[in-house]
């Protein structure tokens, strides 16, 4: 697949139709894949990589990528395709400097997972039927998919891509979304006790290095609350339990509606707290309360925050339902 | 004032009332002489939709036990519909703090038109008297400013 892909950049690169390519580089090590911008044939050849370790979106990039000149080349993963289209309904990318390709994915792997199976040194991933297939320092070894797969990618969405100019393989199609919320289904079972101290300790660890914020593709305002100083949130450590409780919930909610559940906050984490499990239960609620929604399905759509029906649930129902 | 008669524990309580509806609802129940309790604090907003999460959010780190807010009735903002949007985000927003485990009756919304100078006392009657049975808000304080248990405040039960 990954000569496929630049095979196809070389070409669009060489009849003018892009200028520069966004897609994944290696870092220091096989595994701290990130977003990289290509502008040649050799750099392509070189540094370009599309393996088991590419879960970073690209499309926030294009926001940036998109205003300069010229146009540019996006691989866009099917969840960087909803972004992506998200990004469109919000109007922050300029459609008409990317040439968006949708490539296919079979899920991304979770270096954390990995070495929690006791493998280390890893220098290369390929995928070979249901497993991965590491190449490290002391050797191969394998790992079955469902064992190493990132947490998003067991409960995958979609492997349809929203909007595409055009498809390398083949269509994908949307995923049943069951599993997606058993975790939040869990969690609303348990006693509100239970539930505090299940966040406290999550939350406790974050080190409020704003990575969540950074990585996170509806995070795109040019100015965030949590930078400026009169919110009372913008220093880069949380002093009290309060300061942690509101950031996640402030962060949660400024992304509501137009989280794709994409789950690169929960990936960037350093303290691997399931920022997921915050974002999921807003989305879960949308659905229930205001009809079934996908942000970056359709850049149509409108945001249910942003809209509203004479009829909707009182914010009582909150206090009658889960009475459990 | 609604006091814990077995803790003596004085609830600190934040309502934040639109300009249009229920601030002259606070406003009719005080010229018609109906007692509401005075350790309810209004905060005026031009509109419940000018609310933002982190408005109750630090309302609460501030050392509010309760946060009650009050709008037109859905149908007749001021702004036409400025309160339908209110009423979505607020649900989140409850649903949310319950989620973490926050007590979900320290938070509510209620509508009270201009007229309504009688319910806005009984609703803050009764929001305050629910706020006093529940106790000190500890779930979401912030330490640093937690006072010094001045008169009412109660160190914890537990
Ligand atoms: S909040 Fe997390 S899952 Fe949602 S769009 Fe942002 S990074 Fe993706
Ligand atoms: S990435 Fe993790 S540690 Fe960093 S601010 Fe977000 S939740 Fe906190």
């Amino acid at each position: 697949m990954r000569n496929k892909l630049v095979e196809r950049a070389k070409e669009l690169l060489a009849d003018g139709t892009v200028t520069r390519v966004i897609g994944w580089k290696r870092g220091e090590f096989s595994y701290d894949v990130t977003p990289a911008v290509f502008e040649t044939a050799e750099e392509l050849e070189k540094d370009f990589v599309y393996d088991g370790f590419c879960g970073a979106n690209v499309s926030k990039y294009l926001i940036r990528e998109s205003a300069k000149e010229g146009k540019i080349l996006a691989f866009l993963k099917p969840c960087d395709a909803f972004s992506f289209n998200q990004l469109l309904a919000e109007h922050r990318i300029r459609r008409e400097n990317v040439y968006a390709v949708g490539i296919p994915c079979e899920g991304m792997a979770d270096i954390g997972k990995i070495r929690s199976a006791g493998i280390d040194g890893v220098t290369g991933i390929r995928e070979e039927g249901e497993e991965f297939v590491l190449s490290t320092l002391y050797g191969e070894e394998r790992i079955a998919k469902k064992d190493a797969l990132a947490e998003r990618c067991l409960v995958c969405k979609s492997k349809r891509h929203p909007v595409y100019d055009e498809l390398i393989g083949e269509e994908g199609e949307d995923l049943p979304d069951d599993a997606r919320f058993e975790a939040v289904d869990k969690l609303e079972k348990m006693t509100a006790e239970e539930r505090f101290q299940f966040w406290r300790g999550e939350l406790s660890r974050c080190i409020r290095c704003n990575a969540c914020r950074n990585v996170c593709p509806a995070c795109t305002c040019e100015n965030c609350v949590f930078d400026n100083p009169d919110s009372g949130l913008s220093q880069k450590a949380a002093a009290d339990p309060f300061e942690e409780s509101m950031y996640h919930i402030i962060r949660a909610f400024h992304v509501a509606g137009r989280c794709t559940d994409c789950g690169e906050c929960s990936r960037v984490c350093p303290e691997n707290i399931p920022l997921h499990l915050l974002n999921r239960k807003f989305i879960k609620d949308i659905d229930e309360l205001y009809g079934a929604y996908r942000a970056g399905e359709n850049a149509e759509n409108k945001n249910p925050l942003v809209s509203f029906r004479e009829e909707d649930a009182e914010p009582s129902v909150v206090h009658e339902r889960g009475r459990a | 004032m609604q006091v814990n008669e077995q803790t003596g524990f004085v609830p600190t309580i934040v309502a934040f009332c639109c300009n249009w509806c229920s601030y002259a609802g606070a406003d009719l129940s005080g010229t018609n002489r109906l007692q509401y309790p005075a350790n309810v604090k209004i905060i005026r907003v031009p509109c419940s939709c000018r609310v933002n999460p982190m408005f109750i959010l630090r309302a609460f780190g501030r050392g509010a036990d309760g946060v009650i807010l009050c709008g037109c009735h859905p149908g007749d903002c001021h702004y036409t519909t400025g309160n339908y949007y209110t009423r979505r985000r607020m649900t989140l927003l409850c649903s949310m703090l319950d989620y973490l485990g926050i007590e979900r009756k320290r938070t509510r919304v209620e509508w009270v038109s201009a007229a309504e100078g009688a319910k806005f006392a009984k609703t803050m009657r009764s929001f305050a008297e629910e706020i006093a049975a529940l106790g000190p808000n500890r779930r979401l304080e912030d330490l640093r400013v937690r006072k010094s248990e001045p008169e009412g405040r109660v160190p914890d039960a537990e």
